[in-house]
């Protein structure tokens, strides 16, 4: 019965994690600052982008689907052709490895927890995963 | 039976007024003009072209049923559009009309279609392909141009490039020098308007250090190409301890300038500055803000706040508007995005008097209204987007509206 607890614990302290921890919040918390210097210019302050330019954040898959494809855009920019919702976008995006892990982790996180996104966060683990396999 | 009609006619006034208001929006324009939706819902229109006898020609940067071509006839002569015709397989954005010809372009190359003495298309599934394999790199790929009198087409090739770093929109990466880019791109060239598939070899770099110029026209009353160049973004994100937030959604300069054979507008090495009137050199290239650069570069006529994306010019030449809008320039600007957190601006025609090709006093804002907002902080939100501009037989001027395919026709009324 007592392990029972414990693994039921488990569960729960698992889901709530993968959903938004008070610590999951500060990320994005920080991430904000991070998307208001770094981003904002070109995705816009609603995460709309650019018609055409600099693509929307919202509701994408390169937003909300593989994380690992999304850290990579971050560390190495992005400079192929990418179609939105039938839109292609011109202008390229600049690499952003000058971020740290835990910069990247909270720019991700508050992108994908806001502009009507609800995937969860990203862990600096993660981004540490990702630049390591350059 | 009144009741009935009463009823009925409030009905349709409830139809007709509901089905204007939704998405029209209220275009302002000085005392006397008036304007008209005469298109609409035609998705990406970008440049426009208006034939002698009212047909209006769209070039398309998005396909729609596949086409990227449309022209809009009024068949009846009762003053509606009743009439569409759709062809061209192809995106882009430049389009004119003359001598007997549409012209039309792609991101890498530029056709022409024969008209009849009826005006209607000798064979629309059949252009000849005048000039062919141009650059495209998707930044900056639309290849607008103008035509002048003596049989010459001045194509745009912009820079697929912001200014010309060793990694474009990278923070702190250098500038390139010389900058390989104007081999290829970043200029004017001219091409022959009968020849068949010209490419570089065949054409003439007419003008150079020219970032990217949606808006080209050849001013007849001084026999020379103006054009218009969307400078270069991020001042501010790039260069903080330069241009603080507001200098850098102010600077630098749209510009509007009047090019002669063989001249240089100064890209990538500097920009123009409309406080300072001079040509700064780019901060990538060594420029604080102050020193100057490209002492051999030509200055525009005119510099516009930053950001405004000026994407068409056309010098009126009619007869209709009062007198002191004859061969004075209107400019179309698409609007801003490189100004955040400042509010974006643009999204209107704007009016620069003009005699004998020079600018006789301050530019205007001539129709505005178009984003439908008081204040734009988020592109997404706009309803138009002023991208092409033509005049009709008549003097009429045309608008178009690249984010829901809208064409206005601005008249005077005397």
């Amino acid at each position: 019965m007592k392990q029972l607890m414990i693994v039921m614990g488990c569960m729960v302290s698992i889901v709530l994690m993968s959903q938004s921890t008070p610590s999951s919040k500060a990320s994005a918390m920080r991430g904000k600052k991070i998307y208001t210097t770094y981003c904002l210019a070109c995705h816009q302050a609603d995460g709309a982008g650019v018609p055409r330019m600099n693509p929307p954040l919202i509701k994408t898959e390169y937003v909300n689907g593989n994380k690992e494809r999304l850290i990579n855009i971050i560390l190495k920019g992005l400079n192929d052709p990418i179609e939105i919702n039938g839109d292609e976008y011109s202008n390229p995006m600049a690499s952003h490895a000058f971020l740290n892990d835990q910069q990247v982790a909270d720019v991700l996180s508050f992108i994908r927890s806001n502009f009507g996104n609800k995937s969860g966060s990203i862990t600096p683990a993660e981004v540490k995963a990702v630049r390591a396999k350059k | 039976m009144s009741k009935i009609l009463c009823s009925l006619l409030a009905l349709s006034w409830l139809v007709c007024c509901s089905a204007q208001s939704p998405e029209s929006v209220a275009i302002k324009t000085p005392a006397g003009f008036s304007n008209v939706v005469v298109g609409k819902d035609f998705g990406r229109v970008r440049h426009i072209a208006v034939n002698g006898n009212g047909d209006i020609y769209m070039k398309l940067e998005k396909l729609l049923k596949g086409k990227g071509i449309i022209r809009l006839r009024d068949k009846n002569k009762d003053g509606v559009m009743d009439d569409t015709l759709a062809f061209g397989n192809y995106i882009g954005s430049g389009i004119a009309l003359k001598n007997g010809y549409l012209y039309a372009s792609s991101n890498t190359e530029v056709f022409r279609y024969a008209l009849d003495a009826q005006q209607n298309l000798v064979n629309p599934d059949q252009p000849e392909r005048i000039v062919t394999k141009l650059i495209d790199k998707r930044q900056h790929a639309n290849k607008t141009f103008a035509l002048d009198n003596a049989g010459n087409i001045y194509v745009n090739i912009g820079a697929p490039s912001n200014v010309c770093q060793e990694q474009d929109r990278q923070k702190g990466s250098k500038g390139m020098s010389p900058c390989p880019i104007l081999d290829s791109a970043a200029g004017i060239w001219q091409f022959k308007v009968d020849k068949l598939d010209q490419t570089y070899a065949d054409g003439i770099r007419y003008a150079t250090g020219v970032r990217n110029s949606m808006g080209l026209d050849w001013n007849n009353e001084v026999n020379e190409l103006y054009i218009t160049i969307h400078g270069r973004d991020m001042l501010f994100q790039d260069f903080p301890a330069m241009y603080n937030q507001k200098q850098g959604a102010e600077l630098p300069s749209e510009t509007l300038y009047r090019v002669k054979k063989g001249d240089d507008c100064g890209w990538p090495y500097a920009h123009w500055d409309h406080f300072q009137n001079k040509k700064i050199l780019n901060p990538e290239y060594g420029g604080d803000g102050k020193k100057e650069g490209a002492p051999n570069a030509i200055s525009p006529l005119v510099g516009f706040p930053g950001h405004l994306a000026p994407n068409a010019l056309l010098i009126y030449t009619g007869d209709q508007f009062p007198a002191r809008y004859k061969n004075g320039a209107f400019i179309a600007f698409h609007g801003s995005w490189n100004r955040s957190p400042e509010p974006q601006e643009g999204f209107y025609i704007v009016f620069v008097p003009m005699k004998n090709g020079i600018p006789t006093g301050k530019w205007e804002v001539f129709a505005d209204g178009f984003s439908g907002l008081e204040k734009v902080n988020n592109l997404g939100a706009v309803k138009h987007r002023p991208c092409g501009l033509a005049q009709g037989a008549d003097g009429s001027l045309y608008v178009s509206d690249d984010n829901k395919g809208y064409i206005w026709k601005i008249k005077y009324n005397k």
